[in-house]
């Protein structure tokens, strides 16, 4: 298990370059507007523009598919939950499943949220493989004026992070040269698994802490005001990617009222 | 260029009935460098802390007064740097040049500034890449000279050093004193808190002793306190200058093999390797960083199933790491190198009961066994303490106790020394001797050369693994 948080993408597209505060406002922008509906038209076209825009960001579609794998286990789960729980099950009877009737009017149902899954999701996706944390921190500080406490304080927990995952493995061993295994018992698997994790926690806070001390130490959070040695710059182009991204979002909308496939979810 | 003015100070820790300092008379003025020295509980961190302004006042009372320049430490914080052992919890950012640059933000440098700085004391204290070198790509030693970077980056009158080397291996350690004493000038004051006395004394040219009671016992030129004072610190766990310890090697011939690897390798992390341990005696395996020594030790312990070639041990035709994880603890006891991650419960006593109740002793065995291991380690006084509240010392002691209980036949120690003052140091290796002169067989991984010296039967050098490359630093 190892965490990473670098980016995968190649950093000098045209849109990867852009202001990361920018990349994940426009996220935001893009794919609010999708949730207004229900119908699998709108979200399948927002999943073609995101797939267009793709190659600008400089990600290739095969990393793409490994940070997005998590979803598809969202996806059967969706499916499953549809296809047993679902209560309108209008239109054409496909099959049954004992006493489940997979109907058309299921499917379709199920296929819209899956794919609104994937719609709304990808777009956070794309912007986080494309941006560096370090970036996003100091874009948020400058550009967003979020607070300095609240950015730098989480990218350093953050860089703590990937540590987790060898603390994980040296407490898992010395369990088990103490004696501890949890052999084929699953009550005694998850009850290993709970204090092992209790042990990460109280080690990551007795880090923390020792973190904050070093930090504290070095004049982060006092009264003067910092200054910034890596500026974020927040241009043009990066307001035209907000506006854009609003107004694209905007015209699918309209064009799925416009050929009747809207379905207000109120 | 800092003076520092204690008078009658003294500290006491929230909840706590002793004071951590006190009754501290003691001047420093500008460009002096003072080792801090004193046993375990002497409050020599605990200063160091009030001196860098980070004790809030509502974790405690204090009493007396402290200055720095006539100031407060709170009021005073500018012109104070401290560094700590631990390079993993002091290391901020991402990448190298940003950490540096962390300081001077937060305190205002103006932004053109900032870079130029950064690039100088990188230079200062021998950061050998380039200032994007992300931060998990750094060894210890090269991540604690970042940490000095960034330390010296603010530029601070007063440089306070609190046990600097102590988390680092040899090689590591050399190179932060050597950075240190590159890196600070005449004009800054140094304040030491170091247990290996002989490697900071080119650092410094006064000593100052704390009296764990309270007050300074011995303030003065490094010959002069050692000659006077040399032989009651080393008591006291200090490592005092001119330390040797007399060798301890086995009486007879190792008797048969306990356990034996055979052209044992785990793929990017140890070379193939063919060792065997036999009742009897002590094994020491040697060799830089990165050569895989603590993925030997994993091996020998069962803890780690080698990618290539066998493991065997206890004539058993399952190799260790297929054991069941009681069987496993009743023959190999594994002590790793930091001792809180083999804790499991929340008392001494229970954490040295847990083994033997879990091989499925008596009630009465279990107790018999606890307070025998109580009594061997000195662990009495601390039966109902919390493991994760222990000194550095109790812990490494708790730690083998806890792989003794289940009475194993073999012995793996991970770095057993590694930080340790003189009395634990002593104590230790004591207690291995014993061991292995009831017929024990112990493998240790360790950098120690005095416990080698001192106690290894046998030594294996691993090899070096692949040179890492050092490129130039080149400006972003």
């Amino acid at each position: 298990m190892t965490l990473s948080f670098a980016p995968v993408a190649d950093p000098s597209a045209p849109l990867a370059r852009r202001n990361p505060v920018a990349k994940a406002g426009a996220a935001l922008l893009f794919s609010l507007p999708l949730i207004a509906t229900m119908d699998p038209f709108t979200p399948a076209v927002a999943l073609a523009v995101e797939l267009i825009v793709l190659p600008f960001f400089g990600v290739r579609l095969g990393v793409l598919a490994r940070r997005a794998a998590p979803l598809l286990l969202a996806a059967v789960g969706v499916l499953i939950t549809m296809v047993l729980f679902a209560a309108d099950r209008s239109g054409a009877l496909l099959f049954s499943l004992g006493p489940v009737d997979v109907t058309t009017g299921v499917l379709s149902t199920a296929g819209a949220l899956v794919l609104r899954i994937f719609a709304v999701a990808l777009p956070g996706i794309v912007v986080f493989a494309t941006t560096d944390p370090t970036d996003l921190a100091d874009a948020l500080v400058q550009n967003a004026k979020a607070p300095a406490r609240f950015a730098i304080g989480a990218l350093a927990a953050l860089r703590l992070v990937p540590l987790l995952g060898d603390e994980w493995r040296s407490l898992s061993l010395a369990r088990r040269a103490r004696g501890i295994d949890a052999g084929r018992n699953p009550v005694a698997k998850v009850r290993l698994f709970a204090s092992t994790a209790f042990a990460l926690l109280v080690g990551a806070l007795r880090r923390g802490v020792r973190l904050a001390v070093a930090m504290d130490a070095r004049g982060f959070d006092a009264d003067t005001p910092r200054t910034y040695a890596r500026r974020q710059h927040f241009t043009a182009a990066d307001t035209a990617l907000l506006v854009l991204s609003l107004l694209v979002a905007l015209l699918i909308l309209a064009a799925s009222a416009a050929l009747g496939f809207f379905r207000p979810v109120v | 260029m800092s003076d520092v003015q204690l008078r009658g100070f003294g500290w006491r820790h929230a909840g706590r009935r002793a004071w951590a300092v006190r009754g501290l008379d003691l001047e420093v003025r500008h460009g002096e460098r003072v080792l801090l020295l004193g046993p375990s509980g002497a409050g020599k961190s605990t200063l160091l802390a009030a001196l860098a302004g980070l004790l809030p006042e509502d974790s405690g009372e204090s009493e007396g007064t402290i200055r720095i320049d006539g100031l407060e430490p709170r009021k005073a914080r500018e012109r104070v740097g401290i560094l700590f052992q631990d390079p993993q919890t002091q290391i901020v950012m991402a990448r190298s040049g940003d950490d540096v640059a962390f300081g001077p933000e937060n305190r205002g440098v103006p932004a053109g500034e900032i870079w130029p700085r950064v690039s100088d004391v990188l230079d200062r204290v021998g950061f050998p890449y380039p200032i994007n070198r992300p931060t998990s790509a750094l060894s210890g030693g090269e991540a604690q000279r970042l940490a000095l970077a960034g330390v010296l980056a603010l530029r601070p009158g007063l440089l306070l050093l609190d046990e600097p080397t102590a988390n680092l291996d040899p090689p590591g350690a050399a190179l932060i004193r050597e950075a240190v004493g590159r890196a600070t000038g005449p004009e800054t004051t140094l304040i030491i808190v170091e247990h290996r006395v002989a490697e900071a004394l080119p650092l410094v040219d006064r000593v100052v002793v704390l009296e764990p009671g309270g007050g300074v016992r011995a303030d003065g030129a490094p010959e002069v306190i050692f000659a006077a004072y040399g032989d009651k610190l080393a008591d006291e766990g200090v490592w005092v200058p001119g330390f040797h310890a007399p060798p301890l090697k086995a009486g007879s011939k190792a008797r048969n093999d306990v356990v034996r690897a055979t052209c044992a390798a785990v793929t990017g992390r140890l070379r193939p390797v063919s060792i065997a341990v036999g009742a009897g005696e002590v094994l020491a395996v040697t060799g830089p960083n990165g050569a895989g020594k603590s993925t030997l030790a994993l091996l020998l312990g069962g803890l780690l199933a080698p990618t290539s070639g066998r493991v065997e041990a206890f004539g058993d035709r399952r190799p260790p790491h297929r054991w069941r994880a009681t069987t496993l603890a009743g023959r190999i006891g594994s002590v790793f190198q930091n001792p809180e991650h083999q804790f499991v419960t929340s008392r001494v006593r229970d954490e040295l009961a847990l083994g033997p109740r879990r091989a499925r002793r008596s009630p009465a065995e279990v107790d018999r066994i606890v307070t025998e291991l109580l009594g061997r380690l000195r662990l009495d006084r601390l039966a109902d303490a919390n493991p994760y509240t222990l000194s550095g010392g109790e812990a490494r002691r708790l730690s083998v106790a806890t792989a003794l209980a289940t009475a194993p036949r073999l012995l793996v120690l991970d770095e057993p020394t590694f930080g340790q003052d003189r009395r634990t140091w002593r104590e230790l290796v004591d207690l291995l001797a014993g061991l292995r002169d009831e017929g024990h067989g112990i493998v240790a991984v360790t950098h120690d050369d005095a416990f080698v010296r001192t106690l290894a039967d046998r030594t294996v050098p691993l090899g070096s693994p692949e040179p890492d490359p050092l490129p130039r630093r080149s400006r972003p």
